[in-house]
């Protein structure tokens, strides 16, 4: 905590560096050894390249889309097919999105990296599970984005009936893809729950555990309850398509809107899938870089279980303009409120973990402090969404757009980034430059609002979304938004750059660079590849009071005092306290 | 911590450095009672997925149900109680003899799990050799899911149809002769392990083809009852007498009501067709279309007679052997009896892998872990099956 | 979670196994039961119970479900939570189809075609599709 050099007379615990053949990403080399692997570690990595290759993907559509709107007449598409293409981009860009990055960014790519780390344990539960999850998710990725590009989908990433019943593109490819991805996330989740529940150390009991893992097992409980649900949903739909089962499509007495309830059951919760996890790296965040105790611990865990939970009862006000029955849309309304009860009582607690804390503006911290501002614009405006009369106006306008991406991108990727420039020491050893990472954080959340803010203005005004092309009098706010996004782009481009560079030139990480008191800054950078040879003793995850900086090698160390075997001194006859209580 | 001191020897061999660890144990478990207790809990997540996975069937049977009971209580005259109900007793007792298997695992009985396993197995595939006579019936008569369904109440055989059931066995037939072919070939070179676990193997293949004569034994039996049934009552199927006289006094009640709004509507007519015109307002114009068929349909009921209004009942009463009406009830039974037909074939894929494990006595009190998660999926399949029996079947 | 017991070897024989073998008698009686259980429900259809009949059936179905759980899956002698989770999942069975159902049987009429509803049938597609038209 303070800068300058370590109390005399400590004893100061570190575990050093790891030797390359401990080392998990050099104990055994080759290709195989990494498609192969059980190692969780190694699994993570895997999965950080591969969502990170998906946000690219998306990403650049997203450009696409943007740039195609810096005219009312669009820029890039042309010619008469100009708005096929727009909708099969923006489909494209929706689902790969949700189901190729966001879901699983942090708790796949992080987690799996960090469950075990963080409970002190070997590996997680199953680790064949695992490995197949993985590989579930790039069978699935592959199917996904074949079947994508191959017919120009162009459902929306939604797939709501009946056009996905009469469309000739290839819905049931994509269904299939989803359906594999479900089971992908279905499996990690099931594998985090058993992890959580069965090999936690001796001594951390459920309210030892660091926020990130109470996060996760609720992400977790929500994979496991409303995925399957989707998987339904998706064979239904491929029945449907094949054979006319008559239970979503009108033609045959079906109900459409007996789709919708279907398929939000699942994306309801699955909203929460994308943004627990985030919650739980920004609670670990704010409280490492404030080097003060968590403000609230019982009621930020408490509270991800209630987001998890009420997360299931709030579907219905997806569909508030799609038919439902007065009652019904009433009902959802009022549940809906109640989740910003949990969510604002995290962020509150964020808060008063930061105050009087002694804030070290890190990159990890500068992109916790971007998550803070967004989420809140992003969860506040899910209120006028959540209220009907307002929503009537505002459904399917740029206001939703805006609003689900201050809580996708200002909420769950800036907290992915935040986690990864955070524990990036620990993942692969290397530090990266500071300044980099800090300039990379204040693009990002400029470009971001730069985009975004003017959607709100935008669909307020009744623009609405999913148009390939606008009247001339919004033309003004398109554009401030697609030079936004260009400068979120080159943000998240940069910050892409300062990592990379890292691992080339970057210094060697130490055990602790943060301070950090949870389990995983005990092992070495990067940790071995059995991770602790025997289980750590489990102290307090939030105690920062023995982390002492050590200026010579820009490292956190755990200091304790000296002990003696044989003390010199003579204990005094009556003990200090003995005094006070008198 | 102190520094971990680097033993590259251990460094390639992760199981090598616990000498404690016995082979079954996963060399990230400490003890065998955790490693016992993360497996029943995964697999108790796993049965959490299956039962949302089944809601939403569940949910979807519900909502028709309500919306239609009449379509469900007419179709599920179709199904032959008899075959559900052997079904049902089938898969009750492979819950028994897999419940006795788990025990003879934790009691390391190695040759009463053997057997218990294959009789699991034998009666997966007698419930399977049934489903495939009640299928390939089915498809015969043209009940199939709305888009397809073709069933013709004046012609409910027709004669001419692919034959349904040699396709369904066909895989079966093959695998039956696969495992014969390997049990003779491993009697004949010698392999002992081999030979006992084809043995039991071919027992279960040959049971699908009792669960096939079964089913044919009891659907024949059921045939002539049909029969006799048809000559009993005319209207043959599906509506009880009860609904002719519900159906009869609500016609005479709407009648006028329809032919009041009628006029209502007609007002609207001139506005609607104007804007028919124009070609992006498709929906306004099947709107119509359908306004127009259906005040025809309400002016052919308003007439007033006895002899008229049975005829607005006769229709009401084919209409619910159409395909968008009786479809979806055969829609959602094809997909419940279908994703659990596969369920089973799932778990006759895991029991075979238990059957060759227990054939080479894997399991200990210790470890018997597999034999308790199998059995807990598959007293899941046939806690399902508790519940579509009685829902598809015996509506009445 | 409480540390574990470390067993020396394969066989424990310190008393803390976690098999709990079921008596066959157990399971005999519990097969007999569902057994007469079935042909009761079979038996009821042929009565008439009007409404109660799905209550009726669902009720027996219910109660096969539950010898089934108790006995041949267990639940009786496993870890609580395990039983927790399993009986939660279906509050959130109960969740999904009691909204699903509930709001498709309040605006589902008109999907229905009924005689005696003919007249608001006719009525409400146009209404919407006028307000619809973009």
């Amino acid at each position: 905590m303070s800068a300058g050099s370590l109390p005399s007379g400590s004893q100061v615990k570190d575990p050093g560096y790891p030797t390359p053949s401990e080392n998990y990403l050099t104990n055994s080399k080759g290709v195989l050894s990494w498609i192969f692997t059980l190692d969780h570690k190694r699994i993570g990595v895997m999965y950080l390249i591969g969502v990170t290759a998906a946000f690219a993907i998306a990403g650049l559509l997203a450009l696409l889309i943007r740039l195609h709107l810096f005219q009312p007449d669009g820029m890039i598409f042309q010619g008469e097919e100009a708005n096929n293409y727009y909708n099969q981009v923006f489909t494209l860009h929706g689902a790969i999105m949700v189901f190729l990055f966001i879901i699983p960014s942090v708790p796949a790519a992080l987690g799996n990296f960090l469950v075990p780390v963080m409970l002190g344990a070997k590996d997680v539960a199953f680790p064949r599970l695992n490995l197949c999850s993985f590989y579930l998710w790039v069978f699935g990725a592959l199917f996904f984005v074949s079947a994508l590009c191959a017919s120009g989908l162009d459902t929306g990433w939604t797939f709501y009936t009946p056009y996905s019943t009469t469309t000739d593109s290839s819905v049931i490819l994509a269904t299939s893809g989803a359906f594999i991805l479900g089971f992908s996330s279905i499996f990690t989740g099931l594998n985090f729950i058993v992890t959580i529940n069965t090999m936690r150390p001796p001594g951390m009991t459920w309210f030892r555990m660091p926020l990130f893992l109470w996060a996760t097992y609720a992400t977790s409980i929500i994979q496991v309850l409303a995925t399957p649900v989707l998987g339904i949903t998706l064979l239904l739909l491929i029945a449907e398509r094949t054979m006319h089962i008559g239970i979503f499509d009108p033609e045959y007495n079906g109900d459409p809107v007996t789709f919708q309830h279907f398929f939000w059951f699942y994306s309801h919760p699955a909203v929460y899938i994308m943004i627990l996890p985030a919650f739980g790296v920004i609670s670990d965040l704010i409280s490492v870089h404030s080097h003060k105790r968590i403000f609230g611990y019982r009621f930020i865990a408490y509270s991800s279980i209630a987001i998890a939970l009420l997360g299931f009862l709030v579907w219905g006000h997806h569909m508030f303009t799609a038919g439902m029955s007065s009652l019904t849309t009433i009902i959802f309304s009022a549940l809906t409120f109640t989740v910003s009860v949990p969510s604002a009582i995290k962020v509150f607690n964020w808060l008063a973990t930061m105050y009087k804390g002694s804030i070290s503006l890190t990159t990890p911290m500068c992109y916790a402090l971007s998550f803070i501002f967004l989420f809140t614009i992003g969860g506040l405006t899910g209120l006028h969404l959540g209220t009907l009369a307002t929503d009537m106006h505002l459904h399917d306008t740029y206001f939703v757009v805006a609003h689900f991406h201050y809580v996708m991108v200002g909420g769950t990727l800036v907290a992915f980034l935040g986690g990864v420039f955070h524990w990036w020491p620990k993942m692969f050893g290397k530090m990266y430059s500071e300044a980099g990472g800090r300039l990379s954080a204040l693009l990002v959340f400029a470009g971001f609002n730069l985009t975004f803010l003017p959607q709100f203005i935008l669909g307020s005004r009744g623009m609405p979304r999913r148009y390939a092309t606008y009247d001339p009098e919004f033309a003004a706010l398109h554009q401030m938004s697609t030079w936004g996004s260009m400068l979120l782009g080159f943000g998240l481009l940069v910050a892409l750059i300062v990592l990379l560079r890292s691992l080339k030139s970057g210094k060697r990480a130490p055990a602790n660079p943060w301070g950090g008191a949870t389990l995983e800054w005990e092992c070495t950078s990067p940790p071995p590849f059995y991770n602790f040879e025997r289980a750590p003793a489990v102290g307090d995850p939030y105690d920062f009071s023995d982390l002492e900086w050590e200026a010579d090698n820009e490292r956190y160390v755990k200091v304790e005092p000296a002990r003696e075997i044989v003390p010199e001194t003579q204990p005094e006859k009556e003990p200090a306290h003995a005094e006070d209580s008198k | 911590m102190s520094t971990i001191e680097a033993s590259p020897e251990v460094g390639h061999d992760e199981h090598g450095h616990d000498h404690d660890h016995p082979p079954f144990l996963a060399h990230h478990f400490d003890t065998p009672e955790q490693q016992f207790d993360s497996g029943k809990l995964g697999i108790w997540l796993f049965l959490v997925t299956e039962v949302l996975f089944f809601s939403g069937m569940f949910c979807a049977y519900a909502i028709f149900r309500a919306l239609r009971p009449e379509v469900f209580e007419g179709c599920s005259q179709f199904l032959n109680t008899k075959l559900g109900a052997i079904n049902t007793g089938v898969l009750l007792f492979s819950s028994l003899t897999m419940a006795w298997a788990v025990r003879c695992s934790q009691l390391e009985q190695h040759k009463g799990l053997v057997g218990t396993l294959a009789a699991t197995l034998s009666c997966a595939m007698i419930f399977l050799g049934v489903k495939a006579i009640e299928y390939s019936h089915k498809f015969g008569m043209g009940l199939l899911p709305a888009g397809l369904f073709f069933y013709d109440p004046s012609n409910p055989h027709p004669t001419e149809h692919p034959p349904y059931l040699a396709y369904i066995c066909a895989p079966f037939a093959v695998a039956l002769v696969g495992v014969l072919c390997w049990l003779v070939f491993s009697a004949v070179a010698g392999k002992k392990f081999q030979f006992a676990v084809a043995k039991p193997l071919s027992v279960v293949c040959l049971c699908f083809f009792v669960g096939v004569g079964l089913g044919m034994v009891l659907e024949s039996g059921e045939e002539s009852a049909d029969h006799v049934d048809t000559h009993a009552d005319p209207n043959g199927l599906a509506t009880a007498p009860v609904m002719l006289e519900v159906e009869k006094a609500a016609a005479a009640e709407a009648a006028p009501a329809i032919a009041a709004s009628g006029a209502q509507v007609s007002v609207d007519e001139g506005v609607l067709e104007i804007l028919a015109t124009d070609p992006t307002n498709v929906g306004v114009k099947s709107g119509l279309n359908a306004l127009e068929q259906q005040t025809a349909a309400a002016g052919t009921s308003t007439v007033t007679g006895d002899g008229e209004i049975l005829g607005a009942i006769t229709t009401t009463e084919v209409d619910v052997m159409t395909p968008t009406t009786a479809g979806v009830f055969f829609s959602i039974y094809y997909c419940m009896t279908g994703i659990h037909a596969i369920h089973i074939l799932a778990g006759i894929g895991v029991l075979v892998w238990l059957l060759v494990r227990a054939v080479r006595q894997d399991f200990n009190r210790q470890y018997f872990g597999p034999v308790d998660y199998v059995g807990l999926y598959w007293h899941l399949v046939d806690l399902i099956w508790i519940y579509l029996f009685p829902l598809l079947y015996l509506i009445r | 979670m409480s540390a574990h017991a470390h067993s020396d070897d394969g066989h424990s024989a310190d008393g803390h196994d976690f098999a709990h073998p079921m008596s066959v008698q157990t399971l005999l009686a519990v097969f007999f039961a569902l057994t007469f259980l079935t042909v009761i429900t079979v038996a009821q259809a042929s009565f008439d119970f009007g409404a109660f009949e799905v209550a009726t059936v669902m009720f027996i179905a219910t109660v096969k479900a539950v010898l089934v759980m108790a006995f041949f899956m267990h639940m009786l002698a496993d870890k609580p939570f395990n039983a927790i989770i399993f009986i939660g999942s279906f509050v959130f069975v109960g969740l999904f189809v009691i909204f699903t159902l509930g709001d498709s049987l309040m605006t589902s009429h008109s999907f229905e075609p009924k005689v005696e509803e003919l007249a608001p049938a006719v009525a409400e597609p146009t209404i919407t599709t006028v307000d619809g038209a973009p």
